[in-house]
C-alpha cells in the first residue's frame, strides 16, 4: 500500500463522526415531525429504482402472458365473463338497497354513506422485513394519492400510505408492528384497537377486559372512529381467544382477511369527507343527537 | 479510463445490490434474503479499505433506510459499524481462508442483524423471533461466491 493521498482523520474517529450522524436521523425522523416532508422527497428520488428493480418481474410477467395457449385465454376469458355476470347481478341488488339504506338513514337524520373516488395500483416493491412491513405502490401525487389513504385489495383491508412521490408511494401494512386500525366486532358491535405484531398473518386486539363476549371465528371490521379508514371493511377473523386470569388483559389474535404477503394490485380509496358538508340539512340533527346521548 | 472512472463501477455494484434487496419475491424465500448491499460493500472494503470505508457505509446504509423505509439512521449506523469492522481488521481478514472469512462473516452479520433488532426494539417495541437471523446464513453461504465474483470484476477492471 502506497499513501498517495492523505488518509483523513483516523478510523475510530470517522465511526464516531457516523454514529452521531445517524442517531442525529433516528432522533429527527423518529421525535420530530419533519420527517413526513423529508420522507416523501425522499420516496421520490428512489422511485425509479423500484422501477428498475421490478423490470425482471414484470418482464416475466409479460413473457408468460405472451406464450399462454389460445385455449387456456378462451377458458380465462369464459370464467371472468362468468364471474362479471353473477357480480352484476349481485350489483344490481346492491344498488336497489343502498337507495333503501339512504332512505333510511335520511328518516333517521343520519348522513348517508357514498362510495368515493377509486383507484387501482400496482405494488412496485414488497419490503415485508419482520421489523417494517411496507409496499411501494406505482401511483403518487400525480394520481392524487395522499398520505393516509386506506388500501384495500379484493378480501380486506390491507393498510394506508405513508409518504407519497410525485409516481411512487409508500404504504405501511396494517400488519406492521407500528400499525394500528379501530375495528369493531361484527356480531356484538363492540369497538376494538387491533394492532399489528410484525407477523403476516396476525394481528393483536389490546386492552379487552376478561368479560369481553368474544369468540373464535368472529368478523372484524373497520368502525371508521380512527378517521382513516371508512366504515364496514372487513379486516380479519378472530383467531385466538386465550382467557388467562394472570393477565390483565384478554389475549385476542385476529387473522388479516386480506392476503398480506402476496399483493399485486391494491385499491386505493379516497375518503368522502364532502357528503356531510354538501347536505347540511342532514348531518343537524345528527349532531343533535350525539350531543344528547353525551350528555 | 483514469481511476477516478474506473472507480465509479464500485458505486454501480453496490446500487445493484441495492435493487436486489427491493426485488419481489415470493413470501416463501423473502425471509431467507441475503442482504446483498451488505455483503458487496463488506467486500470493496475489504479489497480498498484506504477508499472506501465507513463514509461510504454510512451513504449507502442510508439509502438501505429510504428504501426499506425503516427508520432513517438505523442502518446507517448498523452500515457504519459493519464497516468499522472490517476496515480496521482488513489485513487480517485477507489473510484467512474464504471459509473461514464465510464464519466471520457470519458473525459480523449477525452483530450487525441484532444491533439492528435492539434498535428497532428501543423505538416501535418490536419482539425478537429467531427467523430475523435467517438472512446470516443466506449471505454466509453466498459470500464466497460474491467475493469470487467481485475479485474477479476488479481484476478485470483493475480497480485498485
Amino acid at each position: 500500500m502506497k499513501p498517495i493521498f492523505d488518509r483523513g482523520p483516523s478510523l475510530t474517529l470517522r465511526l464516531f463522526m457516523a454514529l452521531l450522524a445517524s442517531v442525529g436521523l433516528i432522533t429527527v425522523d423518529h421525535y420530530t415531525d419533519a420527517s413526513v416532508q423529508i420522507r416523501s422527497y425522499l420516496t421520490a428520488s428512489v422511485g425509479p429504482l423500484f422501477y428498475l428493480a421490478n423490470l425482471p418481474q414484470d418482464m416475466l410477467f409479460g413473457a408468460s402472458e405472451q406464450f399462454k395457449s389460445h385455449q387456456k385465454v378462451l377458458e380465462e376469458n369464459q370464467v371472468l365473463k362468468d364471474t362479471l355476470l353473477l357480480q352484476n347481478g349481485q350489483l344490481q341488488r346492491l344498488q336497489f338497497l343502498q337507495q333503501e339504506n339512504d332512505k333510511l338513514r335520511a328518516l333517521l337524520g343520519a348522513s348517508p354513506v357514498t362510495e368515493g373516488k377509486r383507484l387501482i395500483a400496482e405494488v412496485l416493491a414488497v419490503y415485508s422485513h419482520p421489523f417494517s412491513h411496507q409496499i411501494v405502490l406505482n401511483k403518487g401525487s400525480n394520481d392524487g394519492v395522499t398520505v393516509g389513504q386506506p388500501l384495500l385489495d379484493d378480501l380486506g383491508v390491507l393498510g394506508q400510505i405513508v409518504s407519497v412521490g410525485p409516481a411512487s408511494s409508500r404504504a405501511l401494512l396494517i400488519v406492521d408492528n407500528t400499525h394500528a386500525i379501530s375495528g369493531r366486532i361484527e356480531r356484538t358491535g363492540l369497538s376494538v384497537v387491533a394492532e399489528g405484531i410484525g407477523q403476516a398473518d396476525t394481528l393483536r386486539l389490546i386492552h379487552l377486559p376478561h368479560s369481553t363476549d368474544v369468540i373464535e371465528g368472529d368478523r372484524l371490521v373497520t368502525s371508521g372512529l380512527d378517521g382513516v379508514f371508512p366504515e364496514g371493511y372487513p379486516i380479519g377473523r378472530i383467531s385466538k381467544v386465550q382467557r388467562d386470569a394472570r393477565q390483565p388483559f384478554l389475549q385476542v389474535n385476529s387473522e388479516p382477511y386480506a392476503k398480506l404477503d402476496r399483493i399485486r394490485y391494491v385499491l386505493l380509496v379516497w375518503p368522502h369527507h364532502g357528503t356531510s358538508v354538501a347536505d347540511p340539512q342532514i348531518i343537524a340533527p345528527e349532531s343533535e343527537e350525539s350531543g344528547k346521548e353525551q350528555r | 479510463m483514469s481511476t477516478n472512472w474506473r472507480f465509479l463501477w464500485v458505486h454501480v455494484t453496490v446500487v445493484l445490490a441495492l435493487l436486489l434487496l427491493v426485488m419481489p419475491l415470493p413470501a416463501a424465500v423473502n425471509l431467507f434474503r441475503p442482504d446483498w448491499p451488505l455483503l458487496v460493500l463488506t467486500y470493496w472494503v475489504l479489497a480498498l479499505p484506504h477508499r472506501i470505508s465507513i463514509g461510504t457505509a454510512f451513504v449507502f446504509g442510508f439509502l438501505v433506510d429510504v428504501m426499506v423505509g425503516t427508520i432513517l439512521g438505523v442502518n446507517a449506523l448498523g452500515y457504519s459499524v459493519v464497516a468499522f469492522i472490517v476496515a480496521a481488521n482488513y489485513a487480517k481478514i485477507r489473510n484467512f481462508s474464504i471459509l473461514q472469512q464465510s464464519l466471520l462473516i457470519g458473525l459480523i452479520f449477525a452483530f450487525y442483524h441484532l444491533l439492528i433488532f435492539w434498535l428497532s426494539h428501543f423505538l416501535t417495541g418490536v419482539s425478537f423471533r429467531m427467523a430475523y437471523l435467517w438472512p446470516v446464513l443466506t449471505s454466509m453461504a453466498l459470500w464466497p461466491y460474491i467475493f469470487l465474483f467481485l475479485r474477479r470484476f476488479r481484476r478485470k477492471l483493475k480497480i485498485q
